[in-house]
């Protein structure tokens, strides 16, 4: 048995470098056949979850493992009967780049983990990936949206929601043609993410056709911002896009309301918080946000699912539960395949990693998913919601799509 | 762009006299220590801040207890103006004889690195309190005076005239105080020369504690009337307003107590005036995120003509 298992890791590892001598001289194409002659080797399939399990965002980082749980556990029957034992090894990552690197190495000495269902935080993603890039090992993320994960052209990186870039775009798209806004002010905070977001912004909208009537900066960390409300005031706009965070935000929101400024207020992600309800108070209303978090529950199916998972593990659904099934079950979806195509035997990691970028149109319970070449989901939405009274979240009123 | 400008100009000058009080208040507090010992007190800041939770903790409290109702509310802003004062003017006393009282003698820079060291420990205390509950440091308190009145194109919060009263009432009150009281005359004796006050049977170390409890009592009195006006709060409040209100400070001639409530007034406009029109003004060139710069140019100017403040000559008795 020992020397079997020995002989199988020495096949394994000549066929990585096989195929890795394959990919190098630029022959994509059907590699499954190429390996056929490694894999073989025990019959238990693990995939792992990276997500915080402790610390300040360990409520996410739970949801992503529990809803990747639930897709493990829905599939091994599946398994079963192609002859593997499907298994879930979940890693807590602490929301801390070190520890995702260090679980990484981990994870690439099981050989039986053939795929990753993580991470919660970009900058968690970001070095983890480039050790899952050495090893092979395909990586789907459910919450990753900085533009750098899939702009480094990795292999073995794909995610499943939208990416940063495409907000502001949304955003613009949301004001002009849904709420048929013609003069917006744009306010942003400075920051990267605040002046990234609001450009975007600004750019989609203008070639929307709408007039942009003010771009004022403002300090984070301040309170009053009656002088740049004046000066929008006096722009007499009929919507305020924010680009900017919460704490901002609430003040911006309320400060203008103050002032008879009632008209809509759009923003990005970073209005998606309990404290912006909080700050802004009764004002609230007609305040809007976007996120590339859909509400699963919107849709009959998902409420089903939703109700299963508050069952199965007496919690309520986060906005990234239904994620991690998705990414778990895209997962699951190209190893399956990579078996298929690997004659019924275990696949190797590369034969994972290029089935799971091979995905074109798989319906999942949140998003449709299809890889493109660099692993960002074409299908991938940006959801508007609206917060309605003062409660959080907000109702998903739309979803923008990059196709419109 | 003159009509329009001419048109918003009545708000923008309520909304900077507004911000200017608070500025001048605050600004107190720096220029009295300042005044007396030489010192920046970089922590007054932090006790603006102090006070600011201190009004909010007293009013939440009230609020659930369910007494908010049932007081009028102007008793209500009284008393929480009286015990977040009182607090803050112990704590402000506190702070002098731990951090700076025995640094009195020390080279100038050593107290100077204290008093960051304490605003350091202010805003992490208080993030640790804010948090312990809620494990959310931004606060939202229970608004007063909520109320707004149009007048025309203007609105105006009911609140910011309190809070200008309230300023203006403090103000008034220290200026008679230090004139006309043989306190106030104790402390402008100890601000002109220490020693000789000391001879003269003057209880120096008194007289310093009591500036530093007059000077933070104001600053939290400043800090429960921001609570009221902007509603949310958090630990860091203190630092950006802590830096503005020693630029007021240093405008009027930091050492003088006219010179700062002039100094906040001017800097609050200005920023005000900056923030609403630099847009409109330069065409779109600068907008309101250079309103600090201009702000800080007109402070250079001032310095580079008159190194001593606006009122640093003017005036020669310093508190």
């Amino acid at each position: 048995m020992k020397k079997h298992r020995v002989l199988s890791w020495v096949a394994v590892t000549s066929a990585v470098m096989l195929l890795s001598a394959c990919g190098a001289g630029g022959g994509g194409g059907n590699t499954a056949s190429s390996g056929g002659g490694g894999g073989g080797g025990g019959n238990v399939i693990k995939i792992a979850t990276q997500s915080p399990l402790s610390g300040g965002s360990a409520t996410l980082g739970e949801a992503i493992k529990l809803g990747a749980q639930l897709a493990v556990e829905d599939k091994q029957e599946e398994f079963k009967k192609l002859g593997f034992t499907l298994q879930l090894v979940p890693y807590d990552d602490q929301a801390d780049p070190k520890k995702g690197v260090a679980n990484a190495q981990m994870i690439a000495s099981d050989q039986d983990i053939l795929g990753v269902v993580g991470h919660l935080n970009s900058g968690v993603a970001i070095p983890s990936s480039e050790v899952y890039e050495k090893y092979a090992i395909p990586m789907v993320s459910p919450a990753n949206t900085a533009t750098q994960v899939t702009d480094r052209g990795l292999k073995t990186v794909n995610r499943i929601c939208a990416r940063d870039d495409f907000q502001g775009p949304a955003g613009a798209q949301f004001a002009v043609q849904t709420l048929g806004a013609k003069k917006i002010f744009v306010i942003q905070d400075k920051t990267a993410y605040g002046q990234g977001l609001a450009d975007a912004f600004k750019d989609a909208a203008q070639k929307l056709g709408a007039q942009i009537v003010g771009y004022e900066g403002i300090t984070v960390g301040e309170k009053d911002f009656n002088g740049v409300l004046n000066n929008a005031k006096a722009a007499n706009p009929d919507l305020i896009y924010f680009g900017g965070l919460y704490a901002e935000g609430g003040l911006i929101v309320k400060q203008a309301r103050e002032k008879g400024l009632n008209i809509p207020i759009l923003g990005g992600d970073g209005l998606d918080s309990s404290t912006m309800v909080q700050i802004a108070g009764a004002d609230i209303a007609n305040t809007y946000y976007t996120s590339v978090a859909a509400d699963v529950t919107k849709t009959d199916s998902g409420k089903q699912w939703a109700d299963r998972y508050q069952q199965k593990f007496g919690k309520p659904v986060e906005s990234y539960s239904a994620y991690g099934y998705d990414s778990a079950q895209v997962l699951l979806k190209g190893i399956e395949n990579a078996i298929q195509a690997n004659g019924g035997k275990k696949p190797t990691r590369e034969q994972v990693r290029d089935a799971v970028r091979a995905i074109q149109d798989f319906q999942g319970i949140v998003t449709k998913v299809g890889f493109d070449d660099k692993g960002d989901n074409k299908f991938a939405n940006v959801y508007v919601y609206k917060f309605d009274g003062q409660k959080y979240p907000g109702t998903q009123v739309a979803a923008m799509s990059k196709q419109s | 762009m003159i009509p329009q400008l001419l048109h918003s100009l009545p708000q923008v000058l309520v909304d900077g006299v507004t911000l200017g009080a608070v500025y001048a208040t605050v600004a107190l507090g720096y220029t009295m220590v300042y005044g007396i010992l030489e010192l920046i007190n970089f922590a007054h800041g932090e006790i603006f801040m102090s006070g600011a939770f201190i009004g909010t903790a007293i009013l939440i409290g009230l609020n659930s207890a369910g007494w908010l109702g049932h007081l009028p509310k102007l008793l209500v802003l009284l008393l929480t103006l009286a015990v977040a004062m009182g607090l803050t003017g112990l704590l402000g006393m506190g702070i002098e004889r731990v951090a700076y009282r025995p640094l009195r003698n020390a080279p100038r820079l050593i107290p100077l690195i204290s008093a960051i060291g304490v605003s350091f420990v202010l805003q992490d205390v208080v993030r640790f309190i804010a948090e312990w509950r809620t494990g959310n440091y931004i606060v939202t308190g229970v608004t007063l005076y909520g109320a707004e009145l149009n007048l025309g194109s203007l609105t105006v919060k009911t609140n910011t005239l309190i809070v200008l009263g309230a300023a203006v009432l403090m103000m008034a009150g220290l200026d008679l105080f230090v004139r006309r009281t043989r306190w106030g005359t104790a402390m402008r004796a100890v601000a002109q020369d220490k020693d000789t006050a000391a001879l003269m049977s003057i209880n120096v170390n008194r007289v310093i504690a009591l500036t530093f409890f007059m000077g933070s009592a104001l600053g939290g009195a400043t800090g429960v009337l921001f609570a009221q006006q902007y509603g949310t709060i958090d630990p860091y409040i203190g630092f950006i307003l802590g830096l503005k209100a020693f630029t007021a400070a240093v405008l009027g001639g930091i050492g003088n107590i006219r010179g700062a409530m002039f100094g906040g007034f001017v800097l609050g406009i200005l920023e005000m005036f900056a923030s609403a029109e630099l847009g409109p003004l330069t065409g779109g060139v600068l907008g309101a995120e250079y309103k600090d710069v201009f702000a800080f140019l007109i402070l250079i100017a001032v310095l580079l003509f008159k190194p001593e403040g606006l009122f640093g000559q003017a005036v020669k008795e310093k508190v």
